[in-house]
């Protein structure tokens, strides 16, 4: 296969793994965060625990395996955009340390302190890692403080809060916002009773903050300064940053959608979900509500990743060192050789993932909790 | 030792206390899983009610310590990224493919699994829960091939060539990187390793049990498919260390020599160094304790290929530095853009030595320009510290044969049911718990420390790898990290220490020790 179109396609490979991750791991997240609202007594909150505990675990590694796919495919964004995001990513790591350890150890002490401080424990390590991730999305708009010398080492400028952005934040804000709409429409799909009907209430509510806040980030993107691709070297052999000339120019994110006219409907599905998932939750279309929160987090992610296509790491600091598809991609043969093992291994973990969900399907309850009370989380 | 302000530094000892204690549970982890499999064979075949509690109580402690080994996982793969990323950018091309594998092949496999294997129980047949036991349990040690391949490349970096226009390291062949040798022997020797911790844990815990006479049929059970399993997993771990032992011989002739301590090159078989002090700064072992021919024998198996000394490494070393300025000169030539046939050349003829070229970056960043002390400086970097392999390998092989003889000796009055009068038996299986650790933990530290001063031996220094970050940062992250492992340790072994005192009664079925009373 050449060059080129492989590079293309482990651009579709890496964003299907981060939207994999943001679906499955966003549910797990957002029960996470809504654990004080939707569970006001201990077995409540068992009960929102209990959707997710079984399956979180492999739903982190979606996480994991993307981080695996980035370090493999495209090496230089792996070394320039962990460096860059240094604290972003050590904060994460410690909040999203509290997950397994909240999951499996909140119910092996019955003591109301210890429960309660695994609560917490799991409400950080559930909103944290969704700011941080926003955040990071929101500063790829803004550009990252990189360049490349011209042995390819990454150099840094600019300070610790330099992230903490009003758009990096507001970027943090609607992720926090669509997760927690997922892990709404999950228990409103897995639980009853008052866990059941809270979650409602906050899916209804989220749905609508969230195709607000989406809309509102749109009108700002547009207002600010993107980078544009004016020539690149020949995409179909092994490229470095410094093939290119690259340009900032005012509106620069909403280029593409000049170019082909059928984007608009990536955000355009992004909001019509996110309506959807509030209105479905309204009228208790369980199913619907959920399946409307998983489009809108494919559609807001596409519309996040194809605006800034052909990029996938801008820098601010020097933007001929910005990175995109066609110069952070790994050789030929890696490329080649990580899609042929990918098209063999990922469709079975698809099949025995959707088996285990099978297996453990149906509602979760109070009384399920009670019965089981030494075996559930 | 440590300056502050020295982020190569920092970020090693950030490294190294990371994987060290993400290390503390993958061993168990790795033990473990096949001694639930076992336990829930036998539970499968017979149907009796006491090894689905013997699965299901061990299981539970394989949980509290499988969330901590998922928790600090994590925090290795990102490290590469954060503090390692001119490493990243230089080997990502080959050494992230078995990361990105490992992910897809084994940690889906035994994450996805893990959750049915605690809430499956009512809700499948019990042969379909005994195939999702083993599928955690093959995800686990496919998790371990995967990792050690990554880090067997890092030792033996096969199947890979430096390109001059992207600088970094590119893909040559997929399969030799699989079928590395040092990979393969290293995961055999590792998994065992792990094999015997699983088995440890459980000989000990069940030694407890039997010592206060408390639920002695599940702990008689339980010790006998410790033992067992110990048993080979202990003889194992000791041929295959020897196997490990040959393919060091065989392709990192540094780290052996330090092991072993050999300045000289002696005339074959080499004898082995039973103890000794070595001395650096004078290149001997002082009070050298030698068995003849057996080091010969070990790492070379043969009795006429002798054993390369210290000493003769470092000329061939200052040999190659000298070529590797060779390499780096025609290098900057060709990023300039003289590609004239000439510097290509001389680029080919000298580009297996770069990374001893790139040495002497840490002295002079022109490296061309490079004094002859600076080389002999270079040379000297060349050769890791020797005691502290010579007495860390020593230590690791002696636990070793510990743990054989535990194993060896448990098995023995077991089977001839003459356990119980042999409470120092017991109580020495008790101690022994931790030890296996120990072992592990000195094993990694050989593997680890032993390849300085690379993080790619022969290909990229370990001053290199890292990113050129502030050392504040990396103090910041070391100390986050540091609080929150130390507080989640604690959590840990206050959990697994409550659920070993309170035993099979933990699962609330009535049927054990102390149940009638608190229930």
């Amino acid at each position: 296969m050449d060059y080129d179109t492989l590079k293309l396609i482990w651009w579709g490979l890496l964003a299907t793994l981060l939207i994999g991750f943001a679906l499955m791991d966003g549910f797990d997240m957002g029960v996470a965060m809504l654990l004080p609202y939707v569970g006001r007594t201990d077995e409540e909150r068992r009960v929102a625990i209990n959707v997710v505990g079984p399956t979180w675990e492999g739903n982190q590694v979606w996480l994991v395996l993307a981080g695996g796919a980035i370090f493999a495919a495209w090496p230089l964004v792996y070394a320039a955009g962990f460096s860059v995001f240094y604290y972003a990513l050590v904060l994460a790591l410690c909040a999203l340390f509290l997950r397994p350890v909240g999951f499996d150890y909140r119910s092996k002490l019955a003591h109301p302190h210890w429960r309660s401080f695994w609560d917490w424990g799991l409400f950080v390590g559930g909103l944290v890692p969704a700011l941080v991730f926003g955040i990071a999305i929101g500063n790829l708009f803004v550009g990252l403080p990189f360049r490349f010398d011209d042995t390819m080492r990454v150099s840094y400028g600019g300070g610790l809060l330099d992230q903490l952005n009003p758009f990096g934040l507001y970027c943090g804000l609607v992720s926090a916002c669509l997760l927690a709409l997922h892990g709404a429409t999950l228990l409103l799909l897995r639980t009853e009773a008052a866990v059941g009907l809270r979650a409602q209430r906050a899916a209804m509510v989220l749905g609508c903050l969230l195709a607000l806040l989406f809309i509102l980030g749109g009108v700002w993107l547009a207002g600010m300064a993107g980078l544009s691709l004016q020539s690149q070297g020949a995409v179909a052999k092994a490229l470095t940053p410094f093939e290119k000339t690259v340009t900032r120019v005012a509106g620069g994110w909403l280029l593409n959608y000049g170019r082909w006219d059928w984007l608009w409907l990536l955000p355009v599905s992004g909001v019509v979900a996110a309506l959807l998932a509030s209105l479905s939750a309204w009228r208790g279309w369980r199913w619907a509500a959920f399946l409307a929160s998983a489009a809108a987090i494919v559609a807001i992610l596409l519309t996040a990743g194809l605006s800034l296509f052909p990029f996938v790491l801008p820098s601010s600091m020097d933007v001929q060192s910005s990175l995109t598809l066609w110069d952070a991609s790994s050789s030929h043969k890696t490329l080649w050789a990580m899609l042929l093992v990918t098209a063999i291994l990922l469709p079975i973990v698809l099949l025995y993932t959707s088996w285990v969900y099978r297996v453990l399907r149906g509602p979760v309850t109070v009384e399920a909790i009670r019965r089981d009370s030494h075996t559930a989380y | 030792m440590i300056s502050p302000d020295d982020v190569v530094t920092l970020s090693r000892l950030q490294f190294a206390l990371t994987a060290m204690f993400h290390f503390l549970f993958v061993p168990l982890t790795l033990g473990l899983s096949w001694i639930l499999v076992i336990c829930e064979a036998a539970y499968v075949m017979t149907g009796r009610q006491v090894y689905q509690d013997m699965t299901r109580f061990w299981g539970k402690l394989f949980g509290i310590n499988f969330a901590m080994g998922v928790a600090t996982g994590l925090t290795l793969e990102f490290q590469f990224g954060t503090n390692w990323a001119y490493y990243s950018h230089y080997v990502g091309d080959i050494f992230g493919v078995p990361l990105a594998i490992e992910g897809m092949m084994a940690f889906f496999l035994e994450s996805t699994f893990i959750g049915l294997f605690f809430f499956g129980w009512n809700r499948l047949s019990p042969v379909k829960h005994l195939m999702v036991t083993t599928l955690l349990a093959l995800g686990t040690n496919l998790s371990a091939l995967w990792i050690l391949i990554a880090n067997g490349w890092m030792q033996n970096p096969v199947g890979a060539e430096f390109n001059y226009h992207t600088m970094r390291m590119e893909l040559v062949s997929l399969s030799e990187v699989f079928f590395n040798p040092v990979a393969q022997a290293k995961f055999v020797h590792t998994v065992a390793a792990g094999y015997v911790t699983g088995a440890m844990f459980v000989l000990g815990i069940s030694a407890f049990y039997l010592l206060r006479a408390r639920d002695t049929g599940f702990a008689i059970r339980s010790f006998a498919i410790a033992a067992g399993f110990g048993l080979a997993a202990s003889l194992s771990v000791i041929v295959l260390g020897d196997e490990s032992g040959y393919t060091t011989g065989e392709v990192q002739k540094v780290k052996l020599a330090a092991i072993e301590a050999e300045w000289e090159t002696h005339p074959a078989p080499a004898g082995l160094t039973l103890f000794g002090l070595p001395n650096q700064a004078e290149e001997r072992t002082d009070y050298a304790v030698k068995v003849p021919y057996a080091l010969g024998l070990i790492a070379t198996r043969s009795v006429d290929e002798p054993v390369i000394g210290i000493k003769d490494l470092k000329r061939n070393h200052d040999l190659r530095i000298r070529r590797g300025m060779k390499a780096y000169e025609a290098l900057v030539k060709l990023k300039a853009g003289d590609r004239s046939d000439a510097v290509l050349l001389q680029f080919e003829q000298h580009k297996a030595d770069l990374g001893f070229g790139l040495l002497l970056k840490k002295y002079t960043p022109r490296v061309v320009d490079a004094t002859e002390a600076q080389i002999a400086q270079a040379v000297s970097d060349t050769i890791p510290q020797v005691a502290p392999l010579f007495w860390a390998f020593r230590g690791m092989v002696g636990l070793g044969f510990l743990f054989l003889f535990i194993f060896g000796a448990s098995f023995w009055y077991l089977a001839r049911k003459q356990l119980a009068p042999r409470r120092w038996l017991l109580r020495l299986c008790v101690v022994a718990i931790p030890l296996p650790w120990v072992a592990a933990e000195l094993g990694w530290f050989v593997a680890e420390y032993g390849r300085q001063p690379w993080t790619i031996s022969g290909i990229l220094p370990t001053h290199l790898s890292v990113s050129s970050i502030e050392a504040s940062q990396v103090w910041t992250s070391l100390l986050g990290i540091g609080a929150i492992y130390l507080g989640l340790f604690v959590v840990e072994m206050y959990l697994m220490l409550k659920y070993i005192r309170l035993g099979p009664a933990s699962l609330g079925t009535g049927r054990y020790h102390g149940e009638a009373t608190t229930a």
